[in-house]
């Protein structure tokens, strides 16, 4: 039988690239001066749906909740072979915490119908790993967490290797269930040659409108309205337009979602400094002293 | 993220400096298929914005999944079951599922089988990346010109029947030419080809060296006239591995253990014709060959590349004498000549591949969709010819310069690394390994030498360079191109002389001949790469560390390597021109005496 999946992904600051410079006085990141990538681990959660697509046929709808410009990874998510992308996008959703963004998410997904719901374990910017197993609660179906192979599927009945740290755990369950997938369950495919010929304009009725804009800075804004809903419809007809939805639209309680659902605080950021275990002795030569300080700054130790 | 594509500056200026809206403009035919096909750019914009999207993916592919599986896919080689199945090294069967869901198998094919339509300059750049992960790999994602062929030649039916499955990489193929007396005389070949009662075509025989033999499309040469000797007694066949295709031994081999190389017995295996009978060797395999040349140039510059990378990084850090290697004279030297042939070789490379995608385009306009007014066919006619020409010289030179400029380089990779690169330790050893067949199959160097010399010696390569030279230039480097010309006088002049000598003469100079003409050739397109009109800005070397992160300007760094180039290559056109004018026939006249008997091998 087929499979509906629908995978979450996130579009997150790349935190491998961390130096100094990209540091706020009080120890946080800035966001902005770091390049912003498809989070790792929701790239295997993709493969993982992509590869129940090859095989039992079915139909991968992605969502992102995030800022206009997550569309990014949603084209990318098109370029693989998700056959569905949906841009969740609402001022409202800001300083959302987890508990916040899993009851926004599920409001989405509830719309759609599904089998199997799919995440990365956890996203590098927040490490927290608490999206996923929230959003399976929210939704009421069976979670089966740090999923490292998926052994079978055979009807309704879904069994899974789940890695725990010290072992691996095999679990079986019935659909619909929520997976959260490890980086160890595979190695996530390119972007295919003609899915990105074909995807490579899809864009959002947001993006739209900024380009119309641009293209006619002199034009009113009911010409605008106009272009805007005849460019929407023809790229809905070449299968580019990226769905785009905010909380009304998924009939969200907004006590749940932003500042007002999101009961985290942060007590303290600490600054951890590592201890020094190795060490290296140097010629004391300018060129010398030079040339370590040179292979700190490549290793990314010092900035 | 690594990629092969983004790290390359040299791909990436050439991507834009090139006329790669050219191509794209013959290749999409007036961009008639965008409204069939949803992923058929609809101008020269959108085909470049394509290219540049698919190499970038393919270039991530290359550096993260490809690259650290070659390792062991060397160590690894591929087994013969006892059942006569061929099991590939892991890596390579990983790879061919991630190739194949890039889709990227269908490079050149037309949309209507599923391919990209992509011209054969995007090729050229592909296969070089993924030759650079993998050299051996090389020989399965750059022998497309398989499926090519079919295309080219192959009726409706059989072209139904297997390019959509080459597309979607669901299929490999193989080129099943040589034979254990018919090398690079393939003229001698035997196997045979005959039809049963019903007219069915059968193959019986044996075939040998086989690249990719197990693959599951094969495309046979075989002689079907058994009265007629020689090349018109052949014709080419399409077959399916089989119960009647047995692999009979894979080949222990020094390099690109990535490709099995097999021999193969065909047992009465049921085939189909390809086009017309007798025009097998003379029209298909000549096409398919110079599609394979190119494809074998651009393996020459993966593994030059990625030779040259190893060397850099580690002279850049290993210390004698205490200063890094990279300070001391001999070693610099070798570092830029090795970086300015690479880039040579790219040059002449990425010419020759636009000028196949000329040559082919015009001839399919003509074929398909001719001017309907007389002068405009008559022109177009005329430049058809005049790019097969060029091609015809052009694809034996690429083939030639790249596949020896591999093997100086990973040569000299080596040399930079010393003893540690003589171990297993580093990928140079596996490089000059894996370089070493590029100057052997799909013709030898001596063969493209007798290939281009004829077009050399008829003035086709006189018309390329005036063409050439007839470009727009800085007024800077206006004393380089005075060189250039001198050189192309000396080779005029060796030309005449040669002539005078006789066809003997003409083959043993050849390759003298040959050297001049390329030399000069790389000269002007250093040249008009130096005065190019898309610049960009480069990293240069770190030299201490006040100046990180310093840049150059691609057009400036090329003036410097024009210079360098025409300049140190002017005394040696002069020393090859008064070479081929010594008269000199030993070689024929004392042969005997020079060499001595036969001995003993011991």
């Amino acid at each position: 039988m087929a499979y509906n999946c629908v995978v979450l992904i996130k579009q997150v600051p790349d935190t491998k690239r961390i130096t100094g410079d990209v540091m706020n006085d009080d120890g946080t990141v800035k966001r902005s001066a770091l390049p912003a990538i498809f989070n790792p681990e929701d790239l295997n959660a993709l493969e993982l749906a992509l590869q129940i697509k090859e095989k039992f046929g079915g139909h991968i709808t992605v969502i992102t909740m995030g800022l206009p410009a997550a569309s990014a990874v949603l084209r990318d998510s098109l370029f693989r072979g998700a056959d569905e992308a949906i841009l969740l996008t609402d001022r409202r959703c800001a300083a959302s915490d987890t508990l916040a963004t899993s009851y926004i998410l599920s409001c989405a997904v509830k719309r759609i119908d599904y089998d199997i719901v799919l995440c990365g374990r956890q996203a590098i910017d927040g490490d927290t790993a608490q999206v996923g197993p929230q959003l399976a609660e929210k939704l009421g179906v069976t979670q089966i967490t740090y999923v490292e192979e998926l052994t079978d599927l055979d009807g309704k009945t879904i069994t899974a290797r789940r890695n725990i740290g010290n072992g691996w755990q095999q679990v079986k369950a019935t659909l619909p269930v929520l997976l959260t997938v490890v980086g160890e369950a595979n190695e996530p495919r390119v972007a295919a040659a003609k899915k990105m010929m074909k995807y490579k304009n899809a864009c959002t009725p947001f993006e739209v409108q900024q380009r119309i804009k641009a293209e006619n800075s002199d034009a009113v804004e009911a010409e605008i309205k106009e272009l805007v809903a005849n460019r929407c419809s023809k790229l809905e007809e070449s299968g580019s337009l990226i769905k785009q939805l905010d909380l009304d639209d998924v009939e969200a309680d907004l006590n749940w979602c932003g500042q007002s659902g999101s009961p985290t605080k942060v007590h303290r950021i600490q600054s951890v400094v590592l201890a020094a275990k190795g060490s290296k002795q140097i010629e004391p030569s300018k060129e010398a002293i030079s040339d370590m300080i040179h292979e700190l700054i490549d290793d990314k130790i010092i900035a | 993220m690594a990629n092969f594509y983004k790290d390359n500056d040299d791909i990436r200026f050439l991507f834009r400096h090139t006329d790669v809206a050219g191509s794209a403009n013959v290749c999409e035919e007036g961009f008639k298929f965008a409204g069939e096909f949803d992923y058929a750019p609809a101008d020269a914009d959108e085909a470049i914005q394509n290219y540049d999207m698919v190499l970038d993916s393919l270039g991530q592919l290359s550096a993260e999944f490809i690259a650290p599986r070659a390792e062991d896919v060397d160590r690894q080689g591929n087994v013969l079951n006892e059942d006569g199945t061929v099991t590939r090294a892991k890596g390579i069967a990983e790879t061919l599922e991630k190739l194949a869901q890039a889709e990227v198998m269908g490079f050149t094919l037309p949309y209507r089988f599923g391919g990209l339509n992509f011209p054969n300059i995007i090729y050229s750049m592909a296969i070089e990346m993924v030759s650079r992960a993998d050299v051996g790999l090389m020989n399965i994602f750059g022998l497309q010109g398989i499926a090519e062929t079919i295309n080219a030649f192959a009726s409706e039916e059989i072209k139904q029947k297997y390019l959509h499955d080459f597309s979607a990489g669901k299929v490999t193929g193989a080129m099943v030419l040589t034979e254990p007396d018919a090398g690079s005389d393939l003229q001698a070949i035997k196997l045979r080809a005959f039809q049963d009662d019903d007219g069915n075509w059968l193959l019986h025989g044996v075939k040998r060296f086989i690249t990719n033999g197990c693959g599951e499309v094969l495309l046979v040469l075989a002689r079907s006239e058994p009265d007629r000797s020689g090349g018109l007694g052949l014709s080419l066949f399409v077959c399916e591995a089989g119960p009647t295709v047995h692999i009979r031994r894979l080949e222990d081999k020094l390099g690109i253990h990535g490709s099995p190389t097999c021999e193969i017995f065909f047992d009465n295996t049921p085939c189909e014709i390809i086009g017309e009978r007798q025009r097998g060797l003379v029209t298909y395999v000549m096409s398919l060959m110079n599609g394979a040349r190119i494809g074998i140039a651009g393996q020459s510059m993966g593994v030059a590349e990625a030779a040259y990378r190893v060397a850099r990084d580690y002279a850049s850090t290993r210390k004698q004498f205490r200063v890094a290697i990279e300070k001391l004279p001999a070693v610099r030297d070798m570092l830029i000549d090795m970086k300015t042939v690479i880039e040579a070789g790219r040059a002449l490379l990425y010419e020759t591949s636009r000028i196949v995608d000329m040559e082919i385009g015009y001839a399919k306009q003509l074929e398909t969709n001719p001017p309907e007014d007389k002068a405009e066919a008559k022109q177009l006619k005329n430049e058809s010819r005049r790019y097969k020409r060029y091609a015809g010289i052009m694809t034996p030179m690429s083939k030639y310069y790249c596949s020896e400029m591999c093997n100086t380089v990973t040569y000299d990779s080596m040399q930079v690394l010393g003893g540690s690169g003589y171990m297993r330790d580093y990928a140079c050893e596996r490089y000059m390994r894996d370089a070493r067949i590029t100057t052997i199959y799909e013709g030898t160097s001596q063969l493209q030498v007798v290939a281009a010399v004829r077009g050399v010696c008829s003035g086709t390569a006189e018309k390329l360079m005036a063409k050439l030279a007839g470009q727009q230039f800085d007024p800077e480097i206006s004393d380089l191109l005075e060189t250039l010309a001198k050189g192309r006088e000396l080779l005029t002049e060796s030309v005449i002389y040669v002539k005078g000598q006789g066809n003997e003469y003409m083959d043993l100079y050849g390759r003298a001949v040959v050297d001049i003409a390329i030399d000069l050739i790389i000269g002007y397109l250093f040249c008009g790469q130096a005065s190019t009109k898309v610049d960009m800005q480069v990293p240069v070397a770190e030299n201490g560390s006040s100046d990180n992160g310093k840049t150059i300007s691609m057009k400036q760094r090329k003036a410097i390597i024009a210079r360098r180039y025409v300049t140190k290559n002017a005394p040696k056109i002069t020393a090859l021109a008064e070479l081929i004018r010594t008269g000199d026939k030993s070689t024929f006249t004392d042969y005997e005496a020079l060499v001595g008997p036969v001995q003993e091998l011991g």
